[in-house]
C-alpha cells in the first residue's frame, strides 16, 4: 500500500499508541490540523446529517484529484476527520472508490469508530464522500 | 460505603458485560433481562411452539393459555379490572401509533390534541402527523423550571376543544413525575380522552390504572425487564370502544368475505397477525419475578442509587444536570465540553451510557442543547457501577479540558 506522506506518519503514531488515552490524545492533536472552513462552507448544503454532532464536507476535484476539507465542532472527531483527510485527499475518483477506508480506520486501531451503532458522524462522512466520488 | 444491589445475580447479563469491561449504565433504553424470563422463553420455543387463537391440538391449546395467561398478569400488574382490556402490540411506540389512528375518525379540523414539551417521539409524532392529516391544532403543554408540565398554563390550555391529551409518566431525559392526576381529572372534565405513556413511569413502583383514570395507558416490555418487540395499551372499557381497528389480517377478523368483513372488539381485535408470542410468555415470567421482590426495597434501592448519582454529578465542577430529576435517571451536559466528545471518551473506557437527543429533540433543543449524556439506573446497578462511572468521566473530563 503506498501511502501519502502524512498518511504515514499518523500510521506509524497511532500503531503505537498504547491504549485509549494516549490514542485518544493523538486523535485530539490530529483534530488541530484540520484546516479550518470559513464561515460561508459551514452552510446547510456542507452538512453531513446522520451524526450527533455537527460535521461539514466540503470536496472539490482539481486536475481529476479529489480535495477535501471538513469541520466539526467535536474535538475527537476533528481528529477522526483529520485521519480521513490525510487518507482520502487527493486520489482520483476511481482510486477513491477503490480505498478501503474501514480497513485505514482499522490500521489506525480505530476500527471500533466505524461501528454501525457509533452515530459519530465519521460512517455519514465516508458514505458522503463514497456517493461524491461515484457521481464525478 | 458500597451499596450492593441483592438482585443483581438475578440478571445473568450482568456478570457477562462486567467480563466484557461494561458498565452498563442505559436501562432507560432497555434493560438486561431476569433468569427467570431466559428461562420462560427457552420452556416455550424447547417444549414446543403453536400459534395463539388458531388451533384446536394441543401445543396451540397450551400456547395460548400461556399467552393469555400473561394477559391476566399485565392486568394485574396494573390493577386493570379486566384482562381484557390489556392489547398486545408490537411495542409502545406501536401502541400510541394504534391510538392515533383508531381515535382518528373522531377528531375534525379545529379540534385540539395536547401533549407536554417533553413527549418522547413516540408520544409526539403520532399525534403530530394526525394532526397534519386532519387539520388539528396540536398544542403543547409548557414545562417549569425543574422539568414538570406547568400546571397551571396546562389547565388553561386544556380546553373544551381538546379531544385527547397525551403525556408521559415519568420523563425519559429529565427523570421527572408528571402531574398527573390534575391533569387527567381536567381532561376528563373538559371531555378530553387521556392517554398515559408509561414507558418509563411503569418500571418504577407499581401504577394502578384505576385510580389514575386514565383513558388509556401504554408501555413497552424490555423497559420493564421484559422481552423486546413487545408493547402494551390498557384501556378503560368505553375508551377501548371508541377505537376503529387500524391493522388487518389474522385473528383479528370475526368473518371475512371478498367484499366485506367484519372485526373482533379489543383485545383481539387490535392484535392482527401471529403476535409476539414467546415476548409475552416471557414478560409474564418478568412480571412473575418482579412480584416475588420486595418492593419497598426496590424503591429504596433505586432512590439511594439515584441520590448517590446526583450528589457525585453535582459534586463536579461545570456539569449541568437538566431539570430536577427525582428518579431512575439524570441527564447532564459539562460546560465547554461537547457531549460527542465526553461520549467518545466514557464508551472508551466501557461506560454503557447515552448519549445525543434521547428521541426527545424538541425538548433537549427547546433546553438550548443539541445533546445530553443521560445515566439511567435500574434495580440490578450498585454503587460500583456509579463509581466506575465517575472515575471514567474524571478521567475523561481530564482529557478534555
Amino acid at each position: 500500500m503506498s501511502l501519502p506522506d502524512a498518511a504515514r506518519e499518523a500510521l506509524d503514531v497511532f500503531e503505537q499508541a498504547a491504549g485509549w488515552e494516549q490514542r485518544a490524545r493523538l486523535l485530539m492533536q490530529w483534530g488541530e490540523r484540520l484546516a479550518p472552513l470559513d464561515a460561508a462552507q459551514q452552510c446547510e448544503a456542507n452538512r453531513v446529517h446522520g451524526c450527533e454532532s455537527q460535521v461539514w464536507l466540503v470536496a472539490e476535484q482539481t486536475d481529476g484529484r479529489w480535495h477535501f476539507k471538513a469541520a466539526s465542532d467535536a474535538r475527537l472527531l476533528r481528529g477522526l476527520l483529520a485521519l480521513l483527510l490525510v487518507r482520502a485527499d487527493g486520489l482520483t475518483g476511481s482510486q477513491l472508490q477503490q480505498l478501503d477506508l474501514p480497513a485505514w480506520f482499522t490500521a489506525l486501531g480505530l476500527g471500533r469508530q466505524l461501528s454501525p451503532s457509533r452515530s459519530n458522524g465519521l460512517n455519514a462522512v465516508l458514505q458522503r464522500m463514497a456517493q461524491l466520488a461515484a457521481g464525478a | 460505603m458500597f451499596q450492593p444491589s441483592p438482585w443483581r445475580a438475578d440478571f445473568p447479563a450482568i456478570a457477562a458485560l462486567q467480563r466484557q469491561h461494561q458498565t452498563y449504565l442505559d436501562s432507560a433504553a432497555t434493560t438486561q433481562k431476569p433468569q427467570h424470563l431466559l428461562d420462560a422463553l427457552s420452556h416455550y420455543y424447547t417444549q414446543g411452539a403453536a400459534n395463539v387463537h388458531r388451533a384446536q391440538h394441543l401445543p396451540g391449546a397450551l400456547a395460548t393459555q400461556a399467552f393469555e395467561a400473561s394477559r391476566e398478569k399485565v392486568a394485574a400488574w396494573l390493577n386493570a379490572a379486566d384482562a381484557q382490556q390489556i392489547v398486545f402490540t408490537h411495542g409502545a411506540t406501536s401502541a400510541l401509533n394504534l391510538l392515533a389512528y383508531g381515535l382518528e375518525w373522531r377528531l375534525e379540523a379545529g379540534d385540539e390534541i395536547a401533549v407536554s414539551a417533553l413527549e418522547h417521539h413516540a408520544n409526539l409524532l403520532p399525534w403530530q402527523q394526525l394532526a397534519q392529516r386532519r387539520g388539528l391544532r396540536l398544542v403543547i403543554l409548557p414545562l417549569d423550571a425543574n422539568g414538570h408540565i406547568d400546571l397551571e398554563a396546562a389547565l388553561q390550555l386544556i380546553g373544551p376543544r381538546t379531544r385527547v391529551l397525551a403525556v408521559s409518566q415519568l420523563s425519559n431525559v429529565l427523570g421527572t413525575w408528571q402531574p398527573l392526576q390534575p391533569l387527567l381529572d381536567h381532561a376528563r372534565a373538559q371531555g378530553a380522552l387521556s392517554v398515559v405513556d408509561g414507558a418509563q413511569g411503569v418500571v418504577h413502583g407499581r401504577h394502578d390504572v384505576q385510580q389514575l383514570g386514565c383513558d388509556f395507558y401504554v408501555f413497552s416490555s424490555h423497559k420493564l425487564y421484559g422481552p423486546d418487540g413487545l408493547g402494551v395499551l390498557y384501556g378503560r372499557r368505553e375508551a377501548l370502544g371508541l377505537l376503529r381497528h387500524w391493522q388487518f389480517g389474522g385473528e383479528m377478523v370475526q368473518l371475512a368475505g371478498y367484499q366485506q368483513s367484519s372485526f373482533r372488539p379489543a383485545p383481539l381485535g387490535f392484535e392482527a397477525g401471529t403476535p409476539p408470542i414467546a415476548s409475552v410468555i416471557g414478560l409474564g415470567a418478568s412480571l412473575d419475578y418482579l412480584a416475588s421482590l420486595d418492593a419497598t426495597s426496590v424503591v429504596e434501592h433505586e432512590a439511594a442509587l439515584h441520590r448517590h448519582l446526583l450528589r457525585g454529578l453535582n459534586d463536579r465542577e461545570g456539569v449541568r444536570i437538566l431539570g430536577a430529576p427525582q428518579l431512575a435517571l439524570a441527564s447532564f451536559v459539562v460546560e465547554g465540553v461537547h457531549n460527542a466528545d465526553l461520549a467518545h471518551l466514557l464508551t472508551e473506557q466501557g461506560i454503557a451510557v447515552r448519549a445525543g437527543h434521547h428521541c426527545a429533540m424538541p425538548l433537549v433543543n427547546s433546553l438550548g442543547l443539541d445533546g445530553a449524556i443521560r445515566v439511567s439506573l435500574a434495580l440490578y446497578n450498585d454503587s460500583h457501577d456509579l463509581e466506575r462511572f465517575f472515575s471514567a468521566l474524571d478521567q475523561a473530563l481530564e482529557l478534555l479540558r
